[in-house]
Order: C-alpha cells, then structure tokens, then sequence
C-alpha cells in the first residue's frame, strides 16, 4: 500500500493483542487511520479503550500484532529496532502524559538530549535548545532541574524536547492528564502556534478541551474506532475554549 | 515485648518475600566468617603438640651437628661444655637410599643404641626400637611413604652398592641373586630389613624438611634409626659417615639461643629447641597469615556486597516505610524493622560460617605427622566465636545504618507516594558527556547518577585485583627462593612436592577461589542495580532515539566508568598489601601476569553488565513506561 500525497501516518488492520489463550486481550482490533500532513487528530475514549497502545505502535514504542502502519511513505512496522529507534529520533516526537524528563537534567539538558542522540554538536543541540525553550516560554527556567518546575512547566519542557529534532509528527499521549486548567491552557496554546505551524499532530486525551482543538476528533471503544468527526468553527480554536469556560 | 515481635515478624517476612537477596547476602558473609574462623582457629594450633612431643620424647634443648667422616672432638667437647646437664650421642649419620618396590627415597639413617637415651629418645607410635635388622621410621616418613610396622625395606648406599641385615652387601640384580656388590654397582633390589617401629622425635622439623637440624645437602632425605652397628657398616660403603649429630640439655633450656650462638663455629651446627618449635609452625603460621589477611579482605568485599544489597533494598522499601509510619510507626521503630532483617541474617551467616569453618579447619591445622597428639578438628573457643558473631554484626549495621535511618526520615507522603530516590546530578560530567558519542554520552551520565554505588564498585574491584596481585607476588617470591642443598637459610621451599609449597598454595587456592565468588557475587548486585535504576532512564532515551545497541553499551560503559579505575588501584593496593603481610621483598608479577589479571577483570565486568542489558533491551518501550508511572 502506498500512502497519497497528503498522508504521514497510515495504518490498515493494526491490531495488538497481549497475552493469549483465555487470557487475550486485544488493545488494538483491526484499526485503518490516515493522518494528513499537517493535520491534528484527537483519540478519545474511555481509560482502557486502547487509544495510548495505538499512539505506542504508531511511534514504534511498541510492536503491532498484526497489521500494517506508514509513515511518510515507508512501512514501518517491519523495521528493526535499531530503525525504529532512528525513526524516533528524527521523524517522531513523544509528549507523555507523565513527562518523562531526566531527574538529573536541567530543563535545557533535557530539551538538549534529543539533538545530542541525533550526533549534533553540543553547541548546536544548546542552540536548538535554547530556542525552543524560548518557543515554549521558558528561557529564564533553562537551569532549572524538573523538581523545581511545575507541572505545566514539565510538560512544556516535554514538548520542546519533542520538536528538538523537527520531526514529521508529534505524538501526545494525555499531554494534560497531570495538569491544572492554567497549565492545560498553556499547552493548549502551544500546540495551537505548532498546529498553526503546519505540525503533524496526534493527541490522545479523554479531555474534551484538548480534542475540541483537534482537525478531527476519532472516538475509541474496546480497541475499535466507533465514530469519528471533522471539527469546524464552533469551539474548535482556543479563543473559543476560553470563551467557552474551559 | 508486642513491638520485639512486631519487628521479627516483619523482617522475617521481608526476608521470605526477597530469597533471592537474602541468599546473596547469606553467602557474602559465610564466605568472610568462614575464613576468619580458619584463621583463629589455626592460632597456636601446633604448640600445644610440639610441646608435647618435646615431653614425650625428652626432646633436647640443642641439637649439634657436624657433616664430616669423623667425628670431631669440638663436638663430643660440647658434651662438657657449661650450662650441659645431660646428652645424648654422639651419633652418626649415613645417608643411604630407602628402597621400597623398586622405588628409593633418600634418608639420613642414625646409629642408635639399643638402650633408651636420656635425651632425644624418640617415642614409638607403634612397633618397638631397633634392633638388629631392623629400622625405625620417623612418623611423617613413614606416612609419606605408606609404610607400617612389618613392611620390609631395602637400604643401599647412594651410589647404588647393597646393603642387607648381615652385615655385608646385600642381594643384587634381583630377588635371590647372589651376593657381593660394590660401590657403584648395580642398586640392591627387595627389601632387606623390617620396619620393626615408627616414632616421633622433637628434635627435626617434618620430614622432609629435616635440613635444619640434621645437617645435610639433601634437604629432601627422610629420618630413620637403625643400630650403631648398622649406620657404621652403611657408611663403610660410602666411605665415611656423612656426619655426627649429639642432643643436649641444658640447666636453663631458655638459654638455649645463647648457647647456639656460643658454640656455632669451627664447622659446627647448631639449633635451639625453640627454633624447631618456630619451625614446626612455619607451616601453620604461613597459612594463618594468609586466611587472617584474606578474611579481612573477604570482610571488606562482604561489606560492599551488603551495602549493595541493602542499598538497592532500601530503595524498594521506601512504600513499606510510609506503610509503617502511616499507622504510627517513629523513625526508630522503622530503623529497627530494618535493620532487624540484615542482622538476623548476619547471625545466621555467622553461624554457619563458624560451623564450616570448624570443619574445614582440621584440613589446614593438622600440622603434620611429626608431632604428638595431632589436634584434630580445633576447639572453638570464646574469642574465637565472640570475633566472628562481633565481625559479621558488624558488617551488618555498617552496610545497613545510613541507608536505614535515610530511610525512616523520609517523609510519610513521599514514601507512601514511593517517590524513587533522586538520581544525583554532576554538572560537569553531563556537560564533559556531550562531547562522547552516544554511548559513552549516556553511560557517563548513568554512572554519575549513584556515586555510592560506584564508589563500592571500584573499592569491590580494588580489593579484588589487590588480592590477586598480591597472591601473584608469593607465588613469584616463593618460585624464586633458593633451592640449593646444603647447610644454612632459614626456610626454603623446594617447589611443588614440598608440604611448605603444597600447603601454602592450597590454602593460597582456597582463599582465591572464595575471593573471586565474592568478587563475582559484589559484580552481579552492582550490575543488577545498574540495570534496574537504569530502566526508566534508558526507556526514555529510546524513547528519544537511542538504539537498544547504544542503550546496551552505555550499560556496559557506566560499569566501566569505575571498574578501570579500580582494577587499576588494585595494583598497588595489591603490592602494599604483600609488602604489609608479607616477610621478604616483594618481587612484582610480570607484566603479561598484570596485564592478564586486569584485563579478565575488566572482561568479566563487560560480559556481566552486557547479559542483563540485553535482556532488558528486548522489553518494549512503551510497556516500562507504562510501569514506571503505573
């Protein structure tokens, strides 16, 4: 299968089942998605429905059991893992609901590391990573270690560290999970400037804020997709969530 | 009473729930107790048997001696010499061949009355004294050669020439064969006098180390007795006797030093009775030294094991701690808990170590044939159990202490939110580390995240290869010692065969096999927690792009980071430790010798890291996530 012109990711029958036998559970059941270049997409669901298992196996964070997935044109589900870790590095960009940032590292060493994994200098990865750390608006909380950031804090560190290498997509896991509405606003802000930056987005959240910012919003249910939406107008800027009380 | 068991009921419980920890911890401490009990055990294990062989036999106070074909007046004057009060001899010695199956020993065979001396009457084990064709063995000869009391033996003159019970040469070329040999001729064959006694003197050290007071230029021939009138007809043969000896007691036997300082000249030999004694434990005070120096090393690698293992415990504790102080718990109380759990094991550990090392004792401490009342399996006393329990307790609390109390001050949310211990920061390693490719990049900071752990590792690894460079050096020394015959040296190893070399690489064996167990065990717990306080870091750096390969070899690379430098400082850590214990200069391992110890130590360090990071590498990224926020 060849993905069009204006896909990045594209999957047809993915499924992941874990455990077998009476014990199986499938996460993923037989799931076809096409993401358009530039375009947000919103997975939404009950805790448990599988949409985090489908963002792992879309970053190659985690193997399918079956079933085909594309990215940028190129079959990635029969990589090895030294390619998909090449995959991660320079196409994919992770934001968790947790952050995920190194304890021992500053804002800017965290937000640095990405580069560093990609063989830029170190002069080039402080660069990039001072610049987008100014980006998210925190250059004056470059040396801060994470215990002395807030939450929003983290997770804005998070996502610079996420575009440290420009990837294609930027995957987010419940990106406002731990957050307070204040820090939920600001990454909403953010991933508003990277939307209108023409960003590859993929944002799983069962915050309904988050996905009324999305292109389109996909509803999952036991591992299938049972609906999905094009969002137009409506509430579906952040000027209008604000407006709205959210 | 409710709260002692309260907390025995906890750390048993902990202890069943974590077997796998308890045991490593178990054989750590096993390991030092063990070898430590050895070594007190062997503490003075020969005096008592010497002196008693000294009483039984009337052992002397100096033994004289002269290698030459007659007998010298300046030896039978001593007899009269001030401060003698008794004496016995002069007597002579023939070296001789002792025949046995067709295979020869070199002996010293003494000329003895049939009559019981005063001074130096050795004491029969079994059997009873010469007579006319018959030999008396000296015991350790005898058990090295597998002899008893019946067996017939040939002896013949070193050049070969017969020797037989009637008084003439004995039957050569065979069993039957005629009579008449001549010096030079072919050896005698079959035996020709009955070993009628065995027996035990104070007056030589264990055959057939016999060179000190039996002056000689063969430092390998054995003691018998025969009569006067035999050891003259053997040193017919020969041409002469090969020497005299003559026993002495003293009115003082303390004064037995100065008067061989006296007397030692114009030819004469000499040695005191508390040189033979000195001798007699050379053997066991060479062993002593060795399991003394190694159980304290054995100690410091226990106690690095111990911290590791209760490092990482306490670290996995941290929710069981707020549990605790959740439901009222003080910090004391929690510090007990536990502590409770290490010390009971402890206990444990050294128990079983004394037992084993109760056991193993007696193959080290027996000191030989040669004595009287051989000790057998020691006697362990007070001191000795009091030392070993003090020691492993010790270990215990020293390991256990700070991480406990850090423990049971945490916070009661934080523990109960079993919030992971910080990672440490250094700055400068993470900003020096950009500059290294990837995996040098990621090992660098991972090992700079536990400096204790680190630390331990490279102390582990210091004491390990110091060991091993110091047991290089002995071994050195001891091939290079001289072998020659003849008289004077203190002690000499004839290398392998001789029961000094034996018994000193035996027992040399025995503690660098418990070392490198240790050492091997400290290995895997620091790898093991490496790797395990490593598994949310290195998921996030796959996740980031980091291949499983550069993952894996950043392992390897943070367990290098201070293994090398303390394979390293094991070098000299290893002379001082030879030069501290050791009586003679030090004679450095050759270079390739060096070379090999830290190499193989570096390799296995490698080759231990790399297994579990592979394995750890195979689990998908997304699932240690998941697990690390669950």
């Amino acid at each position: 299968m060849k993905t069009s012109g204006g896909t990045l990711v594209a999957c047809r029958g993915l499924r992941k089942d874990y455990g077998s036998g009476e014990g199986l559970v499938r996460a993923v059941d037989e799931v076809d998605l096409d993401v358009a270049r530039g375009e947000t997409l919103a997975v939404m669901g009950p805790s448990g429905c599988g949409k985090s298992t489908l963002l792992h196996l879309l970053g190659g964070l985690d193997r399918a059991t079956a079933g085909e997935l594309w990215l940028n044109d190129r079959r990635i589900d029969e990589l090895s893992e030294r390619a998909l870790a090449q995959l991660r590095r320079h196409e994919v960009g992770f934001v968790f609901q947790a952050f995920h940032l190194m304890e021992e590292l500053t804002a800017q060493e965290n937000v640095e590391l990405p580069a560093l994994l990609a063989g830029r200098t170190p002069r080039q990865a402080r660069g990039r990573a001072r610049q987008l750390l100014e980006e998210v608006g925190l250059a004056d909380r470059s040396r801060h270690l994470p215990s002395a950031l807030s939450g929003g804090q983290r997770q804005r560190v998070a996502i610079a560290r996420a575009l440290a290498n420009d990837p294609l997509v930027v995957l987010a896991d419940e990106p406002t999970g731990n957050l307070d509405s204040a820090a939920t606003l600001e990454v909403l802000r953010l991933f508003e400037n990277l939307h209108a930056r023409g960003l590859t987005l993929v944002v799983v959240t069962h915050d309904e804020r988050i996905a009324a910012t999305a292109d389109r919003l996909i509803s999952m249910r036991d591992g299938a997709f049972v609906d999905e939406t094009r969002l137009t107008g409506g509430i579906g800027s952040l000027a209008g969530l604000i407006e709205f009380g959210g | 009473m409710g709260r002692l068991l309260l907390v025995i009921r906890l750390a048993a419980k902990d202890a069943r729930r974590n077997r796998a920890e308890a045991l490593l911890l178990l054989v750590a401490i096993v390991a030092a107790a063990t070898t430590l009990t050895v070594a007190l055990a062997l503490h003075g294990v020969t005096r008592a048997p010497y002196a008693a062989t000294r009483a039984a036999t009337s052992g002397p106070d100096v033994v004289a001696a002269v290698q030459q074909s007659t007998l010298p007046r300046q030896l039978s004057d001593l007899e009269n010499a001030p401060g003698v009060v008794a004496s016995s001899g002069p007597y002579l010695i023939a070296m001789a061949n002792l025949v046995i199956d067709g295979h020869s020993d070199p002996v010293m065979a003494e000329g003895r009355d049939l009559a019981a001396a005063s001074v130096d009457q050795p004491k029969l084990t079994s059997g009873q004294w010469v007579r006319n064709g018959g030999v008396v063995i000296e015991r350790s000869l005898a058990d090295l050669l597998g002899l008893k009391v019946g067996d017939r033996v040939g002896l013949d003159n070193l050049a070969g020439g017969g020797f037989g019970p009637g008084g003439g040469p004995g039957p050569v070329g065979g069993p039957g064969g005629g009579p008449g040999s001549s010096a030079g001729s072919i050896r005698a064959v079959g035996p020709s006098f009955e070993v009628v006694g065995i027996a035990v003197t104070a007056a030589l050290q264990p055959s057939p180390l016999n060179t000190y007071a039996h002056p000689s230029g063969f430092p390998e021939a054995g003691l018998v007795w025969v009569t006067r009138a035999a050891a003259e007809q053997l040193a017919s043969i020969t041409g002469g006797a090969f020497g005299y000896t003559l026993n002495l007691k003293l009115a003082d036997p303390s004064d037995a030093p100065v008067f061989v300082a006296a007397h030692q000249h114009g030819g004469l030999v000499l040695i005191s009775w508390q040189a033979i004694a000195a001798k007699e434990g050379l053997i066991v005070s060479i062993e002593q030294t060795i399991l003394l120096t190694g159980s304290w090393l054995l100690g410091l690698l226990a106690l690095a094991s111990v911290a590791l293992l209760v490092g990482g415990r306490m670290e996995q504790q941290t929710r069981r701690v707020g549990l605790l102080k959740a439901v009222g718990a003080t910090p004391a109380l929690v510090t007990r808990v536990l502590l409770a759990e290490q010390l009971a094991l402890a206990l444990l550990a050294a128990a079983v170590g004394l037992v084993i090392g109760w056991l193993a004792a007696p193959l080290l401490t027996n000191p030989g044939a040669s004595l009287v009342g051989s000790p057998g399996a020691p006697t362990l006393d007070l001191s000795t159990i009091l030392v070993v329990f003090g020691a492993a307790i010790a270990v215990a609390i020293v390991a256990t202490l700070v991480p406990a109390v850090r423990a049971s001050r945490t916070s009661t949310v934080s523990a109960l939110a079993d919030a992971a211990r910080q990672p440490r920061r250094a700055g400068w390693t993470v900003a020096l580390s950009s500059r290294f490719p990837v995996p040098i990049l990621l090992g660098m900071r991972l090992a700079s995240r536990r400096r204790r752990r680190a630390v331990l590792s490279a102390a582990s690894l210091a004491i390990t290869v110091g060991s091993l460079v110091a047991v290089l050096m002995f071994r050195e020394h001891a091939s290079s010692l001289d072998t020659s015959g003849g008289l004077g040296g203190l002690f000499r190893f004839s290398g392998p065969g001789d029961p000094l070399w034996e018994r000193g690489m035996d027992v040399m064996l025995v503690f660098t096999l418990a070392l490198v167990l240790l050492a091997l065990v400290n290995a895997v717990l620091v790898t093991w927690a490496t790797v395990q306080d490593a598994r949310h870091a290195s998921a996030i750096e796959r996740a980031l792009g980091a291949s499983p390969d550069q993952v894996r070899r950043a392992l390897v690379v943070a367990q290098l980071l201070p293994a090398l430098p303390g394979a390293i400082l094991g070098v000299p850590v290893g002379v001082g430790l030879y030069d501290a214990v050791g009586r003679h200069a030090s004679t450095l391992p050759s270079a390739p010798a060096l070379v090999g110890v830290l190499v193989v130590t570096i390799v296995v360090v490698a080759v231990l890291t790399a297994i579990p990071a592979r394995i750890g590498a195979r689990r998908p990224v997304a699932e240690i996530l998941q697990s690390e926020t669950a």
